[in-house]
Order: structure tokens, then sequence, then C-alpha cells
């Protein structure tokens, strides 16, 4: 890079800095427009642009800069003040420059727009014209979002107090000045100093005068640091590049395990000198780093200052007014982080003003004050960030969600009936949905929020919305501290550790004694566990890793005495993990494997322990996968699913329970099934003419599957029911079958079966023919309004394979 | 060939060689953690102050015999275009500097991995050093 393209450089990313302070002035302003120190800053940013352009020759950039500070000029002077209209121009006019900076950067030149209409408008109002706004050409209104100013550790501040008129700033006060000032030399020793200077004498000045005795060391030493300290704030800061800091990160990590290993050495020797040493290692090394991790810490306040001028105008041209609140902004974030969350910020803003707050006729008419107001709050909670983004608009309908959902085909009637408000507001961050009457060009085109919600896990993150109707809507993001370090629990398994995120982690479970020998069943070979009374798949860790299992060290399963539990949630689905021992929970430090290991799906990352050993972290998806509690293809919730099966075609395979009823064999969508329960025959009871036992406080109505499908030969009352539990619409239905078999998962070819009630089809599973049960048909019969039955639904939605 | 010095070192039997450039360093048996489900011949992980590094078993990868028990492993740390790799060897030789003019191509006879992996020798005075095809050996076959 040539020093001229250096410069250039410095310059561009000076001015998009000054720019964006530019754009939250002009905000200022318009609420104050009498604040002379807001309108002396915008002023200086336009006249330094204007002067540094004339210097390199952008003369279009310095054209369009002109008649902005001629505008400016007047208002400074009180000529004129400032309106929205004239605001509006000038954050143009600032869009504009932005625009033709970002040429600078791409191409080296300026763009070859003249901006001739906004030139005009901005004549115009310093003429004072009466003429309406006129919109200014779509050429200025370039979102050059210029990022060059994010890559800085800290701006480097502009002096505030600076006259108006000091466009630069104020030059530093020369040596000779001060002391002059202070006393210390006169006007004549210094000027004759200054002379010698003249002559050739190549010493500073200070040192010139020390040598002539006219002034005492000291004080030149002390009035240096003095003109040092009036250098101000502009040069308190300097630039990093992200990478030198990436780098530093990495060696003050190494420094901890150093550290680390050091300070274990201590308690082995008993030289306390060297302990004393090694304590303050240890000291230093933390505060290293915690410097070093504060160094790629940026506030929140750096994303949401863009926001002020994305609500302004999208407020303008909605016709709204939105009041925005900014709570929380020194909130810090590592700086992946704040990258990351910028777009869907900036997209879930947007969405509160156009679709959130009413417009000022409707609120007035619901009896709400004219302005909407915008409440952003970031806060720190539990090693994460909260950000809350909060409107006091109209609240989302979930009624009209659920409506919106099913004309456009995405849930069925019977998904709408049975899902709760909480589950139909997720339906917000389906693919393909808005519920914008009309696609604006703001927001609408239903390609948003699942994109936020996507942008958001993907570094970890969760999103959420809680909404009044009429009242308002907030939508809760939370994300993580940093990528880099992330809290883990450390389990080991046949020896080996292994870090797992807790992120996935629900909770932990310990089963002793009697717990440990019985505690887990088999389903057919699958191992399960009763956890408040679902059953939860059990998955051994030593067995998805294939790990050998060590004889000595671990008896059977039967005789175990202790049996730890890691309950993980990946894509919705629950499952434990069975680890040898739990060690400790630490935050871990991630770093990535090898391309070599790329096919490693178990696994997420590495990270290096205390003691200076790797321990893998366990990608808990893809443990899932190889287990098989999850399918192959990644879902995303229960809801999503749902959606999912219904445009799915014919190739889905399906999980379903195979039961014995008689002689025959019966299968049912494990969707279908909330719960397996035993229940004694003794506990039967009679209410409504039809069996019931009372399950969880409330009375289980029961089918005799047999019975509703046309099998004979099944078991009598006595000995223990076998129930399928099955649950709609918040109520459930047991259906009494004679035996649990077995859980497939496979492709259903469905034939047309003979016609007998409760039954889809037949289909051959596991070699024998086997009946399909329709489950909706068959609890209808238990309360037909209750659970009514839509037969579409589940010839399209539970039976893919028909 | 511009650049004729070798990093040498020995596995079983057989002097193999690689060019210095692509070593960034050898270092002493390191402290190994596997992983589990992981290509054959990936040994396991190792610390290389602060950076984690992929260690690649040579002798299995060369279909060679499996390291005697107990016999401990030195790093050859090579650079490659997805990071760091390590070779584990037997022994580590001294730096050579060798002649084009003693350069062949293997025989056809050659047969196996080795055709793959090695791109030739250099008839030394008393032995033949192989060298080693670095970008290849780190391509690990699917697992199978």
């Amino acid at each position: 890079m040539s020093e001229i393209d250096e410069i250039v450089g410095e310059f561009l990313v000076e001015s998009y800095e000054n720019l964006d302070r530019y754009d939250e002035d002009l905000l200022a302003l318009e609420r104050d427009p009498t604040d002379a120190d807001v309108l002396g800053s915008i002023f200086r940013t336009i006249h330094t642009i204007k002067g540094t352009c004339g210097f390199f020759g952008f003369s279009r950039l310095e054209s369009v800069s002109h008649v902005a500070e001629n505008l400016l000029g007047k208002l400074r002077d009180g000529e004129l003040v400032v309106t929205g209209e004239i605001a509006s121009a000038l954050l143009t006019t600032g869009d504009a420059l932005r625009g033709m900076l970002a040429d600078i950067e791409a191409t080296g030149e300026e763009g070859a727009s003249e901006h001739a209409d906004l030139v005009a408008e901005l004549e115009r109002l310093h003429a004072g014209g009466a003429a309406t706004f006129a919109a200014v050409g779509d050429d200025t209104a370039v979102d050059a979002a210029a990022d060059g100013g994010d890559t800085e550790v800290a701006a480097a501040g502009v002096d505030e107090d600076a006259a108006p008129d000091a466009a630069e700033e104020p030059p530093t006060p020369r040596l000779g000045d001060l002391l002059i000032e202070q006393g210390l030399a006169t006007a004549e020793d210094v000027a004759l100093a200054l002379h010698a200077q003249e002559l050739g004498d190549k010493r500073p000045l200070g040192e010139i005068l020390m040598e002539q005795a006219k002034v005492p060391v000291e004080e030149v030493d002390q009035t240096l640091a003095t003109q040092a300290s009036a250098r101000g704030l502009a040069e308190s800061s300097i630039r990093v590049d992200v990478g030198l800091l990436d780098e530093l990160m990495n060696l003050v990590g190494e420094l901890v395990l150093a550290r680390n290993q050091i300070v274990q050495l201590v308690t082995e020797e008993q030289d306390s000198s060297f302990a004393n040493a090694s304590q303050r290692l240890n000291l230093i090394t933390t505060e290293l780093q915690e410097g070093v991790m504060k160094t790629r810490m940026q506030p929140i306040g750096n994303v949401w200052n863009k926001l002020p001028r994305v609500v302004r105008d999208l407020a303008l041209s909605c016709g709204k007014q939105v009041d925005l609140v900014m709570e929380g902004q020194d909130t810090e974030l590592d700086k992946t982080i704040i990258e990351a969350i910028k777009d869907p910020l900036t997209h879930l803003v947007r969405n509160a003003v156009d679709h959130g707050i009413e417009s000022v006729e409707r609120r007035v008419a619901v009896g709400k004050s004219r302005t909407g107001r915008l409440v952003l709050r970031a806060y720190h909670e539990g090693g994460q960030v909260n950000i809350e983004i909060a409107d006091d608009g109209a609240g989302i309908d979930a009624t009209k969600l659920k409506a919106k959902a099913l004309e456009k085909g995405l849930i069925t009637a019977q998904q709408a009936g049975s899902m709760r408000e909480r589950e139909a507001l997720q339906l917000i961050f389906g693919a393909g949905f808005s519920t914008a009457a009309q696609v604006t060009n703001v927001s609408g085109r239903g390609v948003g929020m699942d994109v936020v919600r996507t942008n958001i896990e993907r570094i970890g993150g969760t999103v959420d919305v809680h909404t009044e109707l009429g009242g308002g809507t907030t939508f809760k993001v939370k994300i993580p501290l940093t990528l880099a370090i992330i809290p883990a629990l450390v389990v080991t398994s046949q020896g080996d550790r292994f870090a797992i995120p807790q992120l996935n982690l629900l909770e932990l479970l310990r089963l002793e004694g009697e717990q440990a020998r019985s505690g887990i069943e088999l389903l057919h070979g699958a191992p399960v566990y009763r956890l408040r009374g679902r059953l939860l798949p059990i998955v051994r860790l030593d067995d998805q890793l294939g790990q050998p299992r060590l004889v000595t060290a671990e008896p059977a399963d039967g005789d175990r005495e202790v049996i730890n539990i890691v309950v993980l949630q990946a894509d919705g689905h629950q499952f434990g993990l069975v680890v040898d021992d739990i060690t400790d929970t630490q935050e871990i430090v991630v770093k990535p494997l090898g391309g070599h290991l790329k096919d490693a799906t178990l696994f997420a990352g590495a990270t290096i322990m205390g003691d200076g050993r790797i321990a893998l972290i366990l990608d808990v998806l893809g443990i899932a996968q190889r287990a098989r509690v999850v399918s192959e293809a990644r879902e995303r919730s229960a809801a999503i699913t749902e959606l999912d099966d219904v445009v799915a075609t014919g190739t889905a395979t399906q999980t379903l329970l195979l039961v014995g009823v008689g002689e025959r064999r019966a299968a049912v969508a494990l969707s279908e099934v909330s719960r397996l329960e035993t229940f004694d025959a003794s506990t039967l009871e009679w209410a409504g003419g039809r069996e019931v036992v009372q399950y969880r406080d409330e009375i289980l109505p029961l089918v005799r599957l047999g019975a509703a499908i046309g099998v004979h030969g099944t078991n009598a009352s006595e000995g223990p029911l076998e129930v399928v539990v099955h649950q709609v619409a918040g109520r459930a239905v047991g259906i009494v079958v004679d035996a649990i078999l077995d859980i497939v998962e496979q492709h259903l070819d469905l034939d047309d079966g003979d016609g007998r009630p409760g039954l889809l089809g037949s289909a051959v599973i596991q070699e024998r023919v086997t009946d399909v049960l329709d489950v909706a048909a068959i609890v209808a019969t238990v309360d037909p309004g209750r659970f009514a039955h839509d037969p579409n639904r589940f010839a399209s939605d539970a039976y893919l394979g028909a | 060939m511009t650049d004729n010095e070798y990093c040498t070192f020995r596995l079983d039997e057989l002097t193999f060689g690689i060019e210095v450039h692509q070593v960034q360093e050898v270092i002493r048996p390191q402290v190994l953690t596997p992983v589990p489900r992981a290509n054959g011949v990936v040994e396991g992980l190792i610390n290389l102050r602060g950076q984690i590094v992929t260690a690649i078993d040579l002798r299995r990868r060369l279909e060679l015999q499996d390291r005697p028990e107990g016999r401990e492993a030195m790093n050859v740390v090579v650079r490659t275009a997805e990071g760091e790799v390590s070779f584990l060897v037997d022994e580590i030789g001294d730096v050579v500097q060798v002649d084009d003019a003693s350069f062949e191509t293997p025989p056809d006879t050659v047969q196996g991995v080795a055709r793959e992996l090695i791109t030739g020798a250099y008839k030394l005075e008393d032995r033949l050093l192989l060298i080693l095809d670095v970008p290849r050996t780190v391509q690990l076959p699917a697992p199978a």
C-alpha cells in the first residue's frame, strides 16, 4: 500500500466514524434544535470531509459536502431552524457521502453520481425555499453500512468542546508557549532558542533552553507532560488489528496453561520464594487474561447506534411516531457475537416499527399515546446477555396467526385446534410465514423471522416471543457472551475426559443402589428410564464412542452401584447419556479440530484442560443422531417438524410402536403415543358406561383395542393392563393392548386393508402383516364430540407412506 | 527440484525423507488424546502450544507393521493446506543434503499404498531415502 493509499484509508475510516456520529447528532438535533454543541459537531464532520476531499481531489464529494455545509452554516447562524425536512435532507446527505466513500474504498475513485437531486434539495432548503420536500433520488440512498469503522478497538474520540468554528482539532500547544505561560521562560528566551533551531540546531526546544540554563530540567519535563496530555483523547486510543488480538488471546491461553502447571509444581516444592513468585505469576496471568478478553469486548451500543436512524426513517415512511428508548448500551459482548447479531437485531427492530406499533390514528382510537414506544434493553444474566426488543403496539393475535398458517396450508385444522398460544406464536419463526396484511418494502416478505432465528441459534443463542394483545410484543434474545469460551460439563468415559456444552444440558441424574440396578428398563432391547412419568431413551456414551469397556473398572450394568445420567436435549428431543463419572463444570476454550477429522460428527471441537491435556467436546446432536434418538434430518422444533411432515413426500420413514392384540400385531405412529403405562386390573372403574382408570388425578377413559378394531381372543380383564396413552387437545385416552412389542423405524407401504374400523390399512412389518391403527378414529369412539376425527389429517400427515 | 534438504526419519527398517521446508518442527513423544470413531490411522490429538494438532501414525498410514508395544513415537510436525499435522515416526534422523542425480521414481513393482505415497527414492551410499508425498499422506482414505 502506498503512502497516499494509507492516508486515504485513514480518511475513510475516520469519515465513516464521523458519519455514524453525524447521524446520531442529527437525530439529537431534531429533538432539540437549539443544541449548539450538537450542531457544532455536525458542522465539523461535514467541514472536515469537505476539506479533506478538496485535498485529495475528490471534487464531487467536495461539492456535495459544500452545499450541505452552507445549509448547516445557516442553521448555526440561526437563520434557519432544523425541521424534519432539513434533517431528512441532511441524513440523506450522510448516506450519499457514505456511498461515495464506499466507491472510493472499492475503486479508488469517487462514483459517477453527481447527486444533483440532493444538491438541488439542499440548495432549495438553504434558500429557505417553501416548496414541499421532493423525494431525493434513489441513487443517493446508498445503504453503505460501510463496516470499515467497526474494526477498531476504540473510536478515537473527538473533542466535544471545541467551538463550532474550529473545524479542525485545536493545534497542540507549543512547548515554548506553555513555558512562557507558566512563567518558566521569557518570550525572548524562547524566541532565541527558536532562532537557534532555525539556524540549524537540531535539538528540541526544551533541550536548548535547558542547556542555556534558562529553564530547570524538571520543569521542562513537567511541561512536556502537560503538552502530552493536551494532545487529548484523539491520541489516547489506537486502532489494533483484530487478528493480532486473536493471536494475543491464544498466547494468553497458553500462558494460563503454563501457569497452571507451575502452580501445580509449587504444591510439590517446599521453596517459599518459588511459591511467592508463582503466586505473583498467578495473579498477573489472571489479570492479563481478563485484560485481553476485554480488548475483544465491545459495548452493544456499537450495534445499536445505527438503530435510531433506522427507526426514524421507517416510522416516517409508515406515518408512525415512535420513541426509541435504549437501556444498557454499555453491556459488553465479544466482537464476533456483536457482528453476528447485528442483522437479526435490526430486523427485529424494523419488524417492531412496521408491524408492532400501530399508526397514530389507530393508537388514538384505542386510547394510547400518539407516540409508540420501542424499548431496547440489554443486560447480563447468568453468563449470558439478554436483549429485549419491546414495543407497546398491538401485540400478536395468536388466533389470526393460526388462521393465516391454516390458509397457507402450513398447519392442519386439527393442529390449529390443539395448538396453544405459545406454540402458535412460534409460527412466526417458520419459513414462508408473514402476517403483514400487505407486503411492504420494509418487512412482511415472510423471509425474515426464520432467518433471524437461524442466525441467533447459530451462535448458540435463543429467541423467544411474548405478546399481549393490545399491549405490545417483546422479543427476548439470549446469547452467550463469547463463542470462544463456553461453560461445559466435564465427564469421563472409560478413562477419557469429554466436555459437554451446557447449552445442551437439561439435568443430571444419579441412580444409586436399587435404582441403579433396576431403574433402567428395556423396551425391546432399547434402554429407557422413567423420568417423571415419561420414557427417556438411554444412550451409553462408551457405546457411542466405540470404547471397549474396561472389565475391571466397571461391573456389568446389573451390578453397578451408581449410574450417572446426563439428560441432554438435541433438536427438541431429550435423551439420557450414561457416563462413567461427572467431574466438573468449567469454562472451556473451544478449539477447532483439524480438517482430517471433519468426518468425526460426534465431536464439536476440542479444548485444553488445566493439566495441558486435550479433551474432546461432544456434539450432542451428532451423538443423538448416531444413537438414533433423533432422525438423520435435522429438525428445528416440534411445530416446524409437523409443518415439514405435511409437505414431505412419500419417502419419509415412520417410527412405529408395535403392539400385540390377540394373535395379531398392530402398529401405531410413535408420534401419537404420549406415554406407555401399566395398570393393575383391580384399578379399573366404570364411569359413563366406559372403563376408566384414575391417572394423574384425572380420569383416563380406556378403549379396548381388540374391540375397537374387531380382533377377538384378547385377554380378559385379569392381569395387568398394558396401555398406550394418547393425548389430544390436553385430554388423554388409554388404548388397552395385550402387549408392547417393539419400536421400529420404517417406510410404510400401506395396503388398504379389509375395511375394519379404526385402521388405516395394513403393512408388512418385521415380516408380519400388521394392522396400522388410525388412532384418531379409535379415540373418537370415546367421546366423538371431544376427539373429533378428521380422516384427512391422518391420511396426509401421520402416515406419509400411504 | 530446488530444495535438496530432507528431514529424515525411520519407520521400521525404512528411511523416509520430507523436504525440510514442509517440516515445522520435530518434537518429543507427546501425550495423545484418542479420537473415538476416527480413521484408524489417526492416533490422537496433541497439544502443540495451545494448538490442537492431529497425529497420524505413519506406520499404519503406510500399512507397515504396528509399532511394538511400549515404543514411543516421535512427532514430525508438517505444514499442510489444512493446518499442521503430526506424523508419528520411530526415530528421527539427520537433515541430509542429496544430489538430484541420485533420484529415481519407484519401480512398477512397488505396490499398494506405498506406490501412492512415495514419490521416489534417493540412492544414498548405505541406504535408500524414500520421499514421502506429504499432501497425499495427510489425505486420509474414507473410513471403511
